[in-house]
C-alpha cells in the first residue's frame, strides 16, 4: 500500500513537470509584445528592449521554459509579478487558504447534504419524497453558479441584510460564497448518490441482510451505502476539483482575494508568472484530490486495495 | 402419509403477483403446503414456476412494489407470519427460520469479511458480546469445513463453493427451526454441487432443522428430501412422499420432468422432453395451467378450475384424469 502511495506521488511529481510545460509554452505562444502590454502604448523602444531583458524575454523558447522549469521545480520560485513586482509565492500562499475554506466546506456540505438527500430519494424511490429532491436538483444542476450567486446577494445581501454582498472582512462573508458554489455539486451528488443506491438497493446481499433480520435502517447503513460509495466518491472528488477550478468566477462574484481572483487578474494583465503559479496549484491541488479518491476507494473496497498492494494497477 | 406427524409450517393458499408496468404478473396462484418438524420439503418446478417467491413470501422479503402477497395465511407455529408486525418480523428471520440463497456470488455484501457477516446475524439474535460472537462465527465455519482462521478474510478471496458454505453457515448461525434452501446447488459446478447437499444433510441431521428445499434438479430432491411439491405456473400440481411422487408419479407434467431425466437402466435413445414453453405469467390460461403442453388434454382441462384429489393416502395430485398414468 505504501509503495503505491510513493509510485502515486512520483506520478503527480511528472503531472506537475506536465502541467508547467504546457502552461509555460501557452503562455509563450500567446501573441502580442508582453512588455508593450506592460509598460503601455508610449513606451519607447528603448524602454521596451530594457523591460524585456529585464523579464528575459528576449531569450529563445528552450532557455525560457529551462529558466522557468528550474525556478519552478527546483528552487520553488515563481519570482516576481511582471505588474506588481511583489513576490508571487507570497502572494499565493497568502491566497490558498481562502480559496480552499470555500472548496473545502463546500465539500463537506456536499458530501453531508447532497449525499443524504440521494439516500432519501432512493429509498422514496417514485414517492413524493424522491419527486422532490428530484426536482430541487435538477434546478441546481441547470442554474450557473454565478447566477445562483447574484440571487443570493439579492436575497441575503441587498433585501434581509443578514450577510455581507463582498470582501471577507469577517467570517460571515465566506456563507454566501460556500453556498453559492456548492449547490451545483450538492445537486449533481444527491441524482449520483440516488441512482448508485438504486443499484445496490435490490442488490441480493441486501436480501440477504434483510433474511438475517436485520433493521431496515441498519441495512441502509451498513450494507446498502458502502456498496454505493465508490460512484459518489468520484462524484465529490471531481466535483471539489470543479469547485476550486471555478473558483475564479464565484471569487469575482463576491470580490474575494483567492487563487481563483489571481489567476484571472494575472490572465487578464498578461501576468504570466501569476498564471502560472495558480495553473500549478490547481495541477497540485487537484492530483492530491484524486490521489485522495482512490485511497479511499482502497479503504473502502478490499478488492481494490488487494489490487493497489499486488501493484497491478495504476488509476490517474 | 403424515396424519399423526406434528405440522410445524402450514401454508394456506398463497397468492403472489408481481405488477410490472401494469400488468399483473401472478407468481404465485394458491399454493398450500405443510411441512413436518425435522423433515424435508422439495419444491421442485422450472424456473419462472414461484419457487423462490414462495420461499421469499415466508419470509416476507419480497420487494414491495412490485411484489404483493395478495392472499393466503403462512402459520409458524400457530400464528400467521403475515399478520404480524414489520418489527416483530425481525424476530422471525434469521432465528426462526433462514434462507440459502441462490447465488453465492452475489449473496454475500463484498465489503465485509465473511466472519464479520456471520457475526451480524449472530449479534442480531443472541446475546453475546463481539467476542464471543467472533468465537462463535468461527465455530460455524469450522462448521461448513472453512478454517475459522480465514474469518477475516473477504468474500472475492473464496472460491463459489466455499461463499456457498459461508452462506450456509451464516444461514445456520442461530440454529433456525425452519431453512429455505433456494436452489443452493444451481450456481455451483457439478464437482462441488454433490458437496452441498451432502453438507446440508449432515447439519439438518444434527441441528434437527425442517427444511424447504426449492431446486428443479430432482436428483437433489431424491438425495435430501422427505416430501415433495411440484410446482407448475404458481400451482402445485403433485405432492406426497418423495416414494409416492418418485415412484408412482401421477399428474402428465410430473411424468413429462420425469421423461427429461437421462435413465441409465434403459436403452431409449432420445429423452422425451415436455413439448412447448411454460405459460406467461401475465395471461395464464384458463382451466388448467398446463393443459397447452398436455398430451391428455381435453375439453374439460380447458374450462373448470382443476381441483386437487387425494389419489392415495398423502398423494395429492390436480388433473382429472383417473388415476394419474
Amino acid at each position: 500500500m505504501s509503495r503505491y502511495v510513493i509510485k502515486r506521488l512520483l506520478l503527480t511529481v511528472v503531472i506537475l513537470w506536465c502541467a508547467g510545460f504546457v502552461v509555460f509554452t501557452l503562455t509563450y505562444l500567446v501573441p502580442g509584445d508582453v512588455a508593450k502590454i506592460l509598460l503601455g502604448p508610449e513606451a519607447t523602444e528603448d524602454v521596451l528592449v530594457i523591460k524585456r531583458a529585464a523579464l528575459g524575454l528576449d531569450q529563445p523558447y528552450l532557455v525560457q521554459l529551462g529558466r522557468f522549469m528550474y525556478n519552478t521545480f527546483i528552487r520553488f520560485d515563481f519570482g516576481d509579478s511582471w505588474v506588481f513586482s511583489s513576490s508571487v509565492m507570497a502572494e499565493l500562499l497568502e491566497r490558498i487558504p481562502r480559496t480552499l475554506i470555500i472548496g473545502l466546506s463546500g465539500m463537506i456540505i456536499n458530501v453531508s447534504i447532497g449525499t443524504i438527500l440521494g439516500i432519501i430519494a432512493a429509498t422514496h424511490e417514485g414517492k413524493w419524497q424522491d419527486s422532490f429532491v428530484m426536482v430541487i436538483a435538477m434546478v441546481f444542476v441547470s442554474a450557473p453558479d454565478f447566477f445562483v450567486a447574484l440571487l443570493l446577494i439579492l436575497l441575503f445581501s441587498l433585501k434581509l441584510g443578514w450577510l455581507p454582498a463582498y470582501g471577507i472582512d469577517s467570517w460571515t462573508g465566506y456563507i454566501l460564497p460556500i453556498i453559492s458554489s456548492s449547490l451545483g455539486a450538492i445537486a449533481v451528488n444527491a441524482r449520483q448518490s440516488r441512482s448508485s443506491m438504486l443499484e445496490v438497493i435490490r442488490a441480493d446481499f441486501v436480501t440477504t441482510a434483510r433474511a438475517k433480520g436485520q433493521k431496515e435502517s441498519v441495512i441502509t447503513r451498513k450494507h446498502m451505502l458502502p456498496n454505493a460509495m465508490m460512484p459518489i466518491i468520484t462524484g465529490v472528488g471531481g466535483g471539489l476539483a470543479v469547485m476550486i477550478a471555478g473558483s475564479p468566477v464565484i471569487e469575482s462574484v463576491f470580490s474575494i482575494p483567492g487563487v481563483g481572483a489571481y489567476l484571472l487578474s494575472g490572465v487578464n494583465q498578461h501576468d504570466y508568472p501569476v498564471v502560472w503559479a495558480c495553473v500549478i496549484f490547481l495541477a497540485l491541488f487537484t492530483s492530491f484530490a484524486i490521489l485522495i479518491m482512490d485511497l479511499c476507494y482502497a479503504f473502502l473496497d478490499p478488492r481494490i486495495k488487494a489490487q493497489y498492494s499486488r501493484g497491478k494497477k495504476v488509476k490517474g | 402419509m403424515s396424519t399423526n406427524k406434528e405440522v410445524f409450517l402450514s401454508v394456506k393458499n398463497l397468492e403472489v403477483s408481481y405488477s410490472q408496468a401494469r400488468r399483473e404478473v401472478r407468481a404465485v396462484n394458491g399454493v398450500s403446503f405443510d411441512v413436518q418438524k425435522g423433515k424435508t420439503l422439495g419444491l421442485v418446478g422450472e424456473t419462472g414456476a414461484g419457487k423462490t417467491t414462495i420461499a421469499k413470501a415466508i419470509l416476507r422479503i419480497l420487494p414491495d412494489p412490485p411484489a404483493k402477497v395478495k392472499s393466503g395465511e403462512i402459520f409458524l407455529g400457530g400464528e400467521d407470519l403475515l399478520k404480524k408486525k414489520e418489527e416483530d418480523m425481525l424476530d422471525v428471520r434469521g432465528k426462526k427460520i433462514a434462507m440459502i440463497f441462490q447465488d453465492p456470488m452475489t449473496a454475500l455484501n463484498p465489503l465485509m469479511t465473511v466472519g464479520d457477516q456471520i457475526l451480524e446475524v449472530l449479534l442480531l439474535h443472541n446475546d453475546y458480546d463481539k467476542a464471543a460472537g467472533m468465537r462463535e462465527a468461527g465455530r460455524m465455519l469450522e462448521t461448513v469445513g472453512i478454517p475459522a482462521e480465514r474469518y477475516a478474510e473477504y468474500p472475492h478471496q473464496f472460491s463459489g463453493g466455499m461463499k456457498q458454505r459461508v452462506v450456509i453457515a451464516m444461514a445456520l448461525a442461530c440454529n433456525p427451526e425452519l431453512l429455505l434452501a433456494d436452489e443452493p446447488t444451481t450456481a455451483l459446478d457439478v464437482t462441488i454441487q454433490a458437496q452441498v447437499p451432502e453438507l446440508i444433510n449432515d447439519l439438518k441431521m444434527k441441528f434437527g432443522t425442517s427444511m424447504i428445499l426449492i431446486t428443479h434438479d430432482l436428483g437433489v430432491i431424491a438425495q435430501t428430501c422427505d416430501d415433495v411439491a411440484v410446482i407448475y405456473a404458481g400451482k402445485i400440481v403433485e405432492s406426497g412422499t418423495k416414494e409416492d411422487v418418485f415412484d408412482h408419479p401421477a399428474h402428465p407434467y410430473t411424468l413429462g420432468l420425469f421423461g427429461s431425466l437421462p435413465d441409465i437402466d434403459s436403452r431409449t435413445s432420445r429423452l422425451s422432453p415436455i413439448a412447448g414453453m411454460p405459460p406467461d405469467p401475465t395471461n395464464l390460461p384458463e382451466g388448467c395451467s398446463f393443459h397447452p403442453r398436455c398430451p391428455h388434454a381435453t375439453d374439460a382441462c380447458r374450462k373448470g378450475q382443476i381441483t386437487s384429489r387425494e389419489i392415495t393416502p398423502g398423494h395429492f395430485c390436480a388433473c382429472i384424469r383417473e388415476g394419474g398414468n
